[in-house]
């Protein structure tokens, strides 16, 4: 437990020197305030902050992510050589930077949030359910992260296939179910869609806000399945469910590529 | 029949005026000069509404008494009778039959509780019928669990007014309406509260109908359903969780004004659904919260003005027959689609409304954008083809998409507002 705190705390020191981190935060504030201040109503607010959620928290995770644990490389070998656990070192990197990047974007995004969400017309539930669907992203994207960086010994590369993970995951994927629904539009495309959104984090985090700000249109559709999960606490529920294991799962991947890794 | 009606619209003329009289003298109990004053309850001189209805005159006045009566289907055929309950006395139908029936004119029933009709699929029974009258005046009264609380047959000129209607909730086929109107023009609904019914109020070939003030909550089906029913208005209404809020259909010249269309939602959840309509107008009502807000089939010529959408999935949905209707200063803020349509012709007019997803500018300062808004999103387009990519809104893909499409506009419908307003007109 010492050796966790011991290595978490040594991360987040240098990270919270880090210029990007609070760059990236007091980006968030800037953005959130602009949009609060010209944005007009309430629920646009929300809207463009999902956009800049779904967008901008995976990718600085992801660079940043990746970035910080290539840059740690000798700080790594360094503690690998003391009688510490592997375990207890991994615990400490990946909580190190995971839980200040959580902090910037909750500090950046959410208390802004806080301080104009109350006084707009906006649905509380969705300022709820986005700043749980950033920070579980943000959770999720730091580990795969984690996974990028441990899998890769060059930066270059290391950054190019976050890069490329960050495209696919918040672009390519969506274009591909766009492709898939009007081709295969004939066919009953229901359940395999939401288990499409399952199988992608930014979408579950996006549909997660959705069920609070978009649940008159979610409800329009002609389908009991539709109107099982979006008409009741089950849909968030299964979305915050969803968000959680893709935070778990890189985790667990990331922490046994380090304990087998020969470094 | 044309002239049978014409002649009861004279007699309702000079009527309409008595019964109102009636409601403002009935609240002063024991009516002045001498007219029969009969008491009805446990220890009165009638122990039933029937034997007193039996022995009454014509202007008489009825009182009943507080308590429970259960009694064989009453039928008043003398005018002019005033029937008040105190403390809202109860008649129970003991789930089997009518409650009271109004076979004559300038008639007022006020202050009644009428429960438990039952359910019956051979005729539509209902608690207070009124069969070929003039001037009748319900007021007050109290409805609990009836198959259809208020009926109106080839009546007119009658007051249906602060009514509390509670129907079981029931599934459709087995539940019936608040306040029917068959047949019966010119008749005002005012300030009633229908809840759990099929539809609230209905309207079927009933011209000159009057609503408003009142709330239709939680209906079955629509909140206020009109058929065959041309230039009835109807204002200041809420409705609000119903299956559908309003739903106007082959009627002509209906005026729709500052009501509340709130919570439909569900694959047939409208705000107001428009069918086969021409010439109405749609005037400062709020559409809220509704899957769709505003459903246009075949209606044609309307006046759709100073309206506000917020939060609805879709705000205005026009079908290709949809035709020549105007759209101006309304608002739209928060809605998942402010206009969507299954054409790429669309032969309506919108100028002057106020968009929140507007990103034009005002470089001449007149107050309108002088770049045009496509309402119409080539994702909107997308989705009324395939329903499933819905799962899809707000992800950056679909951005993506109607950003080409800006650029190069050639799927989405012309459709534009050419003058959009830059600051929300409320």
């Amino acid at each position: 437990m010492s050796t966790i705190g011991l290595v978490l705390r040594a991360s987040a020191r240098d990270l919270a020197r880090n210029r990007w981190l609070i760059a990236y935060a007091a980006g968030f504030w800037a953005v959130t305030e602009a949009l609060f201040y010209f944005g007009g109503s309430g629920p646009q607010v929300i809207l463009s902050l999902l956009n800049a959620v779904l967008f901008v928290v995976p990718l600085v995770a992801l660079v940043f992510g990746t970035a910080h644990v290539h840059a740690s490389r000798e700080f790594i070998e360094m503690l690998l050589s003391q009688p510490l656990s592997r375990r207890s070192v991994f615990a400490g990197l990946y909580l190190g930077l995971a839980l200040p990047l959580t902090a910037a974007f909750l500090l950046g995004a959410g208390v802004p949030l806080l301080l104009h969400g109350a006084a707009a017309d906006a649905p509380r539930l969705a300022l709820v359910l986005l700043a749980t669907g950033g920070a579980l992203l943000t959770l999720t994207f730091a580990a795969l992260a984690m996974v990028i960086a441990l899998a890769t010994d060059d930066r270059l590369r290391g950054m190019m296939l976050a890069l490329g993970a960050w495209f696919v995951l918040t672009l390519a994927y969506d274009g591909a179910v766009l492709v898939l629904v009007s081709a295969m539009g004939d066919w009953p495309l229901e359940r395999p869609l939401l288990a499409l959104m399952l199988l992608n984090p930014v979408d579950v985090a996006r549909v997660l806000v959705l069920t609070a700000l978009d649940a008159s249109a979610l409800l329009g559709y002609t389908g009991a399945l539709f109107r099982r999960v979006f008409g009741s606490a089950l849909g968030p529920a299964v979305a915050v469910a969803a968000l959680s294991a893709w935070a778990a799962i890189p985790v667990l991947v990331a922490r046994r590529r380090f304990l087998r890794r020969d470094f | 029949m044309v002239t049978e009606v014409r002649a009861r619209l004279r007699r309702a003329s000079r009527l309409l005026a008595g019964g109102l009289a009636a409601v403002v003298g009935g609240a002063v109990s024991g009516t002045a000069g001498g007219a029969q004053d009969l008491v009805v309850g446990a220890g009165a001189r009638f122990a039933t509404l029937g034997a007193a209805v039996a022995a009454a005159t014509p202007g008489a006045t009825i009182r009943v008494t507080p308590g429970r009566y259960a009694e064989p289907t009453v039928v008043v055929r003398v005018p002019r009778l005033t029937i008040i309950g105190e403390d809202w006395p109860r008649f129970d139908g003991e789930g089997a039959h009518e409650i009271l029936v109004i076979r004559a004119d300038s008639v007022t029933v006020r202050g009644l509780e009428f429960a438990n009709t039952g359910i019956s699929q051979m005729e539509d029974r209902s608690a207070l019928r009124v069969t070929e009258s003039v001037g009748c005046v319900l007021a007050d009264n109290r409805f609990r669990d009836a198959l259809f609380a208020i009926y109106l047959e080839r009546s007119t000129g009658c007051l249906v007014r602060g009514n509390d209607i509670r129907g079981t909730g029931g599934v459709e086929t087995r539940n019936g309406n608040g306040v029917h109107l068959w047949y019966s023009p010119y008749n005002r609904v005012e300030d009633n509260q229908v809840r759990g019914q099929r539809d609230g109020i209905y309207f079927e070939f009933s011209r000159g109908a009057v609503a408003s003030g009142n709330l239709s909550e939680g209906n079955r089906r629509y909140g206020l359903h009109f058929m065959f029913s041309d230039s009835c208005r109807y204002e200041r209404n809420t409705f609000r969780d119903n299956g559908a809020g309003v739903a106007v259909m082959y009627s002509k010249v209906i005026t729709m004004e500052e009501n509340a269309f709130l919570g439909a939602d569900g694959s047939t959840g409208y705000g107001l659904l428009l069918k086969d309509i021409t010439d109405g107008s749609i005037s400062r009502n709020r559409f809220e919260e509704n899957s769709t807000g505003l459903f246009l089939e075949g209606a044609s010529r309307l006046d759709i003005r100073d309206n506000d959408f917020r939060r609805n999935g879709w705000a205005v949905r026009l079908m290709a027959d949809a035709e020549d209707s105007r759209f101006r200063g309304n608002l739209f803020a928060g809605n998942a689609f402010d206009v969507s349509t299954n054409s790429r012709t669309l032969r309506s007019d919108f100028e002057g409304n106020w968009w929140d997803a507007y990103r034009g500018y005002d470089l001449d300062r007149d107050g309108t954008g002088d770049v045009p808004f496509r309402p119409v999103r080539l994702f909107a387009l997308v989705v009324e083809k395939h329903p499933e990519a819905l799962l899809l809104l707000r992800s950056p893909i679909t951005s993506v998409l109607d950003a080409a499409e800006r650029v190069f506009p050639v799927l989405t419908p012309a459709l534009a507002d050419p003058r959009p307003l830059m600051r929300a007109p409320r």
